[in-house]
């Protein structure tokens, strides 16, 4: 396994983010799926327009990040530049993201059980 | 590296897409000490290659209970990886491999919060490594369920174990060889029934 960007300088991060350092406390939740909007555009910074191709189906922010090679929290706020720009959009995970005890229906947990059953 | 041939080997590199009408994604947390097989266990029942990110946190983003281990403004990194099992048409589950260590439980607090459930993977070598993960996860009210990664060290019975984790009696324990498919899809269902059985049993 590769831990590779590991070494990355934490003033390119700083760059590549304008100089946010954290997303607020209803930031994206790990497995939220994007989904691009539009192409894109002429001029756009190139970690937003590489997120635009990765999600032209639906992708998780945890995916976006690995595929970037690029710290979720830092791909957590790229993407929500998109989301703000309507760029892009956001399918949210099924259960409450925040901290709250996690309620999973029975009927999703019914579904999961025979999926794996059936892998 | 124990590579095995399943599903995983097959996909093409870069990520296969999920399919458009993916519109939920569910997680479970393997979590567990160094080398006791969380990789692994992903890596035998995802239909991706494990892949590798990280969460950085720094002290203005961190939860200010759970700084203990962080120092000034110093910047705290934890490097993860997980895999994905598309359920059906409109659902895909991530499994998250989680070092289940403090100094780096305040960072799980977000990638895994919502979490359907999460299993202890234990290592009878260390099996000191998942107490807290444990404590942890009990605290929280996070269905688990413990799985002893069998590595054919010792003569432990599961009756041994559950006593030095002092496990609650309803929690499930099970043996299981993290590099067989079968074994680590069946680790996932017995979190997933044993979710199911305590929603349905506690309606609150
Ligand atoms: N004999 C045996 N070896 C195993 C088993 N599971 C994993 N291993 C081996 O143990 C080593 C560590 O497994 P990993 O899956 O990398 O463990 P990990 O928990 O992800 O480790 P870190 O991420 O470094 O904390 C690898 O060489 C595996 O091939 C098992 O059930 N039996
Ligand atoms: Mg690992």
């Amino acid at each position: 396994m590769s831990r590779s960007h590991r070494d990355e300088s934490p003033d390119r991060l700083y760059v590549i983010t304008s100089g946010r350092s954290s997303a607020p406390d209803d930031a994206l939740d790990s497995v939220a799926l994007i989904v691009a909007e539009n192409a894109p555009t002429a001029g756009m910074q190139s970690e937003h327009a590489r997120i635009l191709r990765l999600c032209r189906g639906p992708t998780a922010l945890v995916e976006i990040a690995a595929h970037l090679e690029l710290p979720l929290a830092i791909t957590r706020i790229l993407v929500t530049d998109l989301l703000d720009g309507g760029h892009a959009t956001a399918r949210h995970p099924r259960s409450a993201p925040r901290r709250a005890r996690p309620t999973t229906s029975p009927d999703v947990l019914e579904k999961v059980l025979l999926a794996l059953q059936n892998l | 590296m124990h590579s095995r041939t399943c599903d995983a080997a097959d996909a093409p590199t870069p990520g296969s897409p999920l399919p458009g009408t993916v519109e939920h994604a569910l997680k479970i947390a393997v979590v567990g000490g160094f080398g006791v097989g969380k990789t692994t266990l992903v890596r035998s029942v995802s239909e991706i290659r494990p892949l590798t990110t990280e969460e950085t946190m720094t002290e203005a983003a961190a939860n200010v209970d759970d700084v203990r281990g962080v120092e000034g403004k110093r910047t705290t990194t934890i490097a993860f990886d997980f895999g994905r099992i598309t359920l059906d048409a409109t659902s895909v589950l991530y499994l998250f491999g989680a070092p289940g260590q403090q100094r780096f439980w305040f960072l799980w607090d977000r990638v895994l919060a919502g979490s359907l459930g999460a299993v202890v993977l234990v290592d009878t070598r260390r099996l000191e490594d998942s107490w807290y993960a444990i404590d942890r996860l009990e605290a929280q009210k996070t269905p688990f369920i413990v799985a002893h990664n069998d590595f054919g060290d010792a003569e432990h019975t599961l009756d041994d174990i559950r006593a030095a984790l002092d496990l609650d009696p309803a929690v499930p324990l099970i043996r299981c060889d993290a590099r067989e498919r079968d074994s680590a899809r069946q680790v996932l269902v017995t979190l997933v029934q044993h979710v199911r059985s305590l929603v349905s049993g506690d309606p609150r």
